[in-house]
């Protein structure tokens, strides 16, 4: 049996119609699926675009690194479910290009980290991680809050999620640079519209300091957001059994 | 087709491809490997019998064994829900907590459960012993802000504190000097007045201003002798027990600027029994009242 490879390889016209059968296979395997992929996605309400704060924040996640020590992912194993809460599903990550559920965890998973801890206690401990949790070995990420954002980027980050699939409307996209700084603003003008494009977006300053939409009011409205979309009182999990 | 040359130091037959004088060999793979791959692939096929694989045209073929990641760990959940049952519905089952304290037995389990679960959660702000930090009361403290009784602790676990739930505990420390409501030098006097209040050393005469300023501005919440207030949150100033710090540079820039640290509430996060369990803890960690 080990010796056949010679009568495929010495006949060129067999060895083509081989490759063609076996590539055919693979294609068809690889490519039938994704057609009718729609069965398999889990039907989950409400998961939202990422408001354009939100995604500036996501964007400094990516930026600095987070996802090498944080994952975001909390697996269907008991222990992991008492510590942090509901198991992950696909659909929270679905506007996430890429995702973020990184491969290890030397910090806490983040996946449900939304809500846990004050905005104050996010801004302490990004500054100097080892005042509130003396054993940590985060460095500090002081730097953020000095740092002020320009609003009119915000137009860019959605288009660019939107040529990857994300339902941006061109509203949304419209009033992005208003949306970015109105997210920190409860009395801004535009709050109804905004609350209208993002429903249950937080509006609040989250960095203590209203003068300025600093990447720490992003980063932090990032981090308040993680695994608070999905209503899990509705939530059915016979349904969606994998 | 050509007769098979054989290489003659190695014995074996070459594929007759030769370039710059060097012959390739036909050497076949090694049968333990070419053994192995096969395997592997009948074992695929196995795979796909017995477990989830394709996506199919309603859902996805879920194998033989109906295996599902997600049924397995709420299975699972279950599982230890009922080993916990016995002491976790007892939680729920008492008239007060207080009940929980005098039982030994299942006093013992709450904590152990009270334990890890401000392990999970509370350690983080409130520091691993409960030890707190600037910005975050202590708990093992017998100084309460809103009060240290067992009812008083599991509805601030539950609600938490200016959390944005409707039931929170709120109240408003203001930011008199920055919004203007008193002036610097108000603000200069009430400090001196407020060390004075727990005994330590201050300018008199700007300590009896600040009285005055006191008693009209701050009293209200903090009452007319700085003793604090559980029901509204007004912390004691007269303990030397201070959240954010009680030397004279902070408590300039407490009045400046106001306070108003955030605990979330807990009550989407945790079941009863184990915010029950917590409340028990906590209050056993120092002078619960």
């Amino acid at each position: 049996m080990l010796d056949r490879h010679e009568f495929l390889e010495k006949r060129g016209l067999v060895l083509t119609v081989a490759i063609l059968i076996v590539v055919a296979i693979g294609g068809i395997v690889e490519i039938a699926p994704l057609f009718y992929l729609e069965s398999t996605i889990e039907k989950v309400k409400g998961v939202r675009p990422y408001t354009p704060l939100e995604l500036a924040g996501r964007n400094i996640y990516v930026r600095e690194g987070c996802y090498v020590c944080h994952s975001q992912m909390v697996r269907p194993l008991r222990d992991e479910v008492e510590r942090y809460g509901h198991y992950s599903l696909a659909a929270e990550s679905m506007y996430d290009h890429p995702f973020q559920w990184g491969s290890k965890r030397s910090g806490p998973d983040l996946a449900r980290v939304g809500g846990k801890y004050s905005d104050a206690w996010h801004k302490q401990h990004l500054i100097d991680p080892r005042s509130v949790v003396p054993e940590s070995i985060m460095p500090p990420y002081a730097f953020l809050e000095g740092k002020v954002m320009e609003a009119e980027d915000a137009e860019g980050w959605l288009k660019a999620n939107r040529a990857v699939g994300v339902p941006y409307t061109d509203e949304m996209i419209e009033n992005a640079a208003s949306d970015f700084s109105t997210q920190t603003d409860p009395f801004a003008d535009d709050y109804d519209g905004f609350v209208a494009r993002y429903p249950n977006a937080v509006v609040r300053d989250f960095d203590g300091d209203p003068r300025h939409v600093t990447e720490m009011d992003a980063l932090i409205a990032y981090l308040q957001v993680l695994g608070t979309m999905v209503d899990f009182e509705t939530y059915e999990p016979e349904e969606n059994y994998r | 087709m050509a007769e098979k040359e054989i290489d003659q130091p190695t014995g074996v037959e070459t594929t007759g491809h030769e370039w710059d004088g060097i012959k390739e060999l036909n050497n076949p793979l090694p049968r333990w490997w070419v053994i192995v791959f096969y395997i592997s692939i009948i074992w695929s096929v196995i795979y796909w019998v017995f477990m989830p694989s394709w996506p199919g045209i309603n859902g996805y073929l879920k194998g033989v064994r109906n295996h599902t990641e997600r049924a397995n760990v709420e299975a699972s959940m279950a599982e230890l829900a009922a080993a916990r049952s016995d002491q976790m519905s007892r939680l729920l089952a008492v008239d007060n907590l207080g009940e929980i304290e005098n039982d030994p037995e299942l006093l013992q389990y709450t904590l152990k459960a009270g334990e890890s679960i401000f392990g999970d959660n509370c350690a983080t702000c409130h520091g691993a012993g409960g030890q707190g930090f600037k910005g975050y009361p202590a708990l093992v403290d017998d100084a309460w802000l809103w009060g240290g009784s067992l009812e008083d602790i599991q509805q601030t676990i539950r609600y938490g504190i200016r959390s944005g739930h409707p039931d929170a505990r709120l109240n408003t420390m203001q930011a008199f000097g920055r919004d203007g409501i008193l002036s610097s030098s108000q603000i200069s006097d009430l400090v001196e007045y407020v060390t004075s209040l727990s005994g330590r050393e201050a300018d008199e005469a700007a300590a009896a201003r600040g009285a005055q300023t006191f008693a009209q501005t701050c009293a209200t919440c903090h009452g007319p002798e700085g003793r604090g207030d559980p029901a509204q949150g007004a912390p004691n100033l007269t303990d030397h027990i201070w959240l954010y710090g009680g030397d004279k540079i902070t408590l300039q820039e407490t009045l400046y600027q106001g306070r108003g640290g955030v605990m979330p509430a807990w009550s989407d996060r945790l079941s009863e029994e184990q915010i029950a369990a917590l409340a028990v803890y906590v209050h056993s960690l120092g002078g619960g009242e």
